[in-house]
């Protein structure tokens, strides 16, 4: 027996297992990334990332200020300590200039103090967690794509205006969801609403009905989903069979195309959701799309999309001042406006949130969707501002008060 | 209204038959692990990828070329049971002679070549297969609103699981397998064929494994990761039960699932760690699992 859990245990170590990048050289500007490349969130980014980084690079022209342009990716599995210490090997060892950061707010906020102790920009695209530019924030963190109150603005904001007055939420247990049911339930207070309950659900849980049981006994009208990826897909879908969904009404916290995709609109429609960028928008985003699509042969997520648009951002602050010198850098990054086909007069506030338009989407019933991947309506475009305020987080300790 | 500590009854009620059904789904997987190990003293860590594989085998099937999910119970077991058969032979016979440690490595390695294998062909988020129209709906069980579904997924496990228990202890067949296991070279010497009985066994364990796959498929997101998140529990409800005793791993699998869903109501952080606190438990004062015979 004690043979029997040895193997057992040996089993738990394989889990560990890592990969490694190849080294680089000095005298070239390194860009890291750092995401979940094949767990429940391996499909918002993960290895479609590293394309659209290298698409990016290939755009700009391969090379700035003379220096050749590296790309290194590893998959933090979910575990803050794996994202953490690459950075820092990195750092020490690779002459990395800057990171991306991919999915999971756990592992962002350990990134972001090897970020401030390395002094090496760190734009956090995957994570939600609105923390990373308030009691985490750092002077070289950006958080470019959406972040949790952004959320919470958007969908709970919508759903409150259609009615949807208490709440019961299901919670991914760790930062990210707790960080979104905050920013959803401040939402849901401040406009005369109620929150009648909450379950925090281990990530990666594949069964939700006794949550659910838990969210109908509550009697509340919505059922809020603070959690993303294939855990929003199992929860999305279990509330549908136990017929939960007639009774409540599902509030999307946080849903990438990708989980529409999967959760399939025939489960999904009718759901709000928030997002930063969706494809079919304009010809500018549709014109990325296709491209994207004829790479990765799926239409990109906010996340990919806000990649592209990091990558572009960080080589033209670093052909500007003529530097990879993070200072100079973060002082070029934070005085520029971003107009792309991601963000429109975006710009990045004090304590290093990325402020920019942001969408309130309703999914589409599979009779409205005319074409492959036609799954979103435009609600609400919320100008930034509406989506995260109008004054820089007072929790960050940077912020002048 | 009665309550049972803080929680009323009819709550209680509700979580123990999804306890339940998700008891069911433990029970047919460890039951398959426990067959495996118990015969062949193989530590069969693609458990999970296979299961995995099952799920994808009814997608795939329904998706492409027409087959129902009635036929896929039936087929896609027989699909990746023979895929099982096929690496029995080609790899995992070679290592009966050596530290059983080579099977885990062997098997693991499989496992992560099936994940990464379905998860470039359908992406991590995976894919969602509809419940058959037959089973559509739900039931008014007074205390809580049952999916039809959930109860047919209880009612084939244990069916299923009975079978195999009697297959093993109560039948001839069954009798020599005990027998091989217990002096293969005797059993050899008697005029039997202990290779292809060992091959069949090990296709038998995998397919139960699909088979759960496909029960699991209108449950849950058609994942690449389905498995992995799964095999690790199903192992502990092995050791609880006792590695390689039948009765054991079909009990202790429902029990656990029992457990767990109580947990999800009480405390509902704990619940991807209860069964794995009961492990250490079971571990520190019955070594051999509840259900196993003291060495």
């Amino acid at each position: 027996m004690t043979r029997n859990s040895k193997f057992l245990a040996l089993g738990a170590l394989l889990g560990l297992y890592a990969s490694s990048p190849a080294g680089a050289a000095a005298d070239q500007v390194v860009i890291g990334d750092i995401d979940d490349m094949s767990g429940v969130y391996a499909d918002v980014l993960g290895q479609a990332g590293v394309d659209v980084i290298n698409m990016a690079i290939s755009d700009f022209g391969g090379t700035v200020l003379g220096k050749k342009i590296t790309v290194l990716s590893v998959d933090h599995q979910n575990k803050p300590d794996i994202g953490a210490s690459k950075f820092r090997e990195w750092a020490d060892q690779n002459g990395l200039t800057m990171v991306l950061g991919g999915s999971n707010t756990g592992v962002s906020i350990a990134m972001s103090k090897v970020a401030a102790a390395k002094k090496v920009p760190f734009i956090a695209i995957g994570a939600g967690g609105a923390s990373l530019t308030g009691v985490d924030c750092t002077p070289y963190t950006v958080h470019y794509a959406y972040d949790t109150t952004a959320l919470g603005n958007g969908t709970a904001s919508a759903i409150i205006k259609e009615g949807g007055k208490t709440w019961f939420f299901i919670t991914a247990d760790y930062a990210f969801g707790t960080q979104l049911q905050d920013a959803a339930t401040k939402v849901v207070l401040a406009n005369g609403g109620k929150v009648l309950g909450a379950v925090r659900a281990p990530l990666g849980t594949t069964d939700y009905s006794s949550f659910l049981l838990q969210a109908q006994a509550s009697g509340a009208q919505v059922l809020g989903l603070a959690n993303a990826g294939t855990d929003f897909s199992n929860s999305l879908k279990a509330a549908n069979e136990f017929g939960i969904t007639k009774t409540m009404k599902p509030a999307a916290l946080l849903a990438f195309l990708t989980d529409i995709h999967a959760a399939t609109l025939q489960t999904a429609q009718g759901l709000y959701l928030t997002t930063g960028f969706y494809w079919d928008l304009n010809d500018q985003t549709r014109a990325f799309a296709k491209r994207f699509f004829a790479k990765v042969n799926r239409m990109p997520t906010m996340d990919q999309a806000a990649f592209y648009s990091a990558t572009i951002q960080y080589l033209n602050a670093v052909k500007a001042v003529g530097s990879t010198d993070s200072d100079k850098v973060m002082a070029q990054l934070k005085k520029t406006k971003i107009n792309d086909f991601f963000a429109k007069d975006g710009y990045i506030r004090e304590d290093g949130l990325m402020v920019h338009s942001m969408y309130v989407m309703k999914v589409k019933t599979p009779a409205e969707s005319k074409y492959p991947w036609d799954y979103y309506k435009v609600v609400k475009v919320m100008t930034g501002e509406e989506a995260d305020g109008t004054q820089p987080d007072p929790s960050c300790p940077m912020v002048k008060k | 209204m009665t309550t049972v500590f803080g929680v009323p009854l009819p709550a209680i009620l509700g979580q123990l038959m999804l306890g339940l059904v998700n008891g069911s789904f433990y029970a047919l997987l460890s039951l398959g692990l426990a067959v495996i190990f118990g015969l062949l003293g193989v530590v069969n860590f693609a458990h999970g990828a296979f299961y995995m594989l099952g799920a994808f085998a009814a997608y795939i099937g329904l998706q492409f070329l027409g087959i129902n999910y009635w036929w896929a119970l039936l087929l896609a077991p027989l699909t990746v049971g023979l895929l099982g058969v096929l690496i029995e032979r080609l790899f995992l016979r070679h290592l009966y002679q050596v530290e059983p440690v080579y099977g885990l490595l062997l098997t693991f390695g499989i496992a992560l070549i099936a994940e990464g294998i379905m998860r470039s062909l359908f992406g991590a988020s995976g894919k969602s297969y509809p419940v058959p129209p037959l089973l559509q709906g739900v039931l008014n069980l007074g205390f809580m609103i049952l999916p039809i579904y959930r109860a047919w997924v209880v009612m084939a496990s244990v069916t299923v699981c009975g079978l195999t228990w009697f297959l093993i202890e109560r039948t001839r067949l069954g009798a020599r397998l005990r027998a091989a296991t217990e002096n293969a070279r005797l059993v050899q010497a008697f005029g039997i064929n202990v290779p292809v009985m060992v091959m069949c066994t090990y296709g038998a364990g995998v397919a139960l494994a699909a088979l759960a796959g496909v029960l699991a498929a209108p449950v849950i997101q058609v994942s690449p990761l389905m498995g992995s998140s799964l095999v690790i529990v199903v192992f502990a409800v092995v050791v609880i039960g006792g590695m390689g005793s039948i009765v054991g791993a079909i009990v202790s699998g429902l029990v656990l699932g029992l457990i767990e869903g109580l947990t999800k109501v009480v405390y509902p952080e704990a619940s991807s760690i209860v069964v794995f606190v009961i492990m250490a438990l079971v571990l520190i004062w019955r070594p051999a699992g509840l259900f196993g015979k003291e060495p």
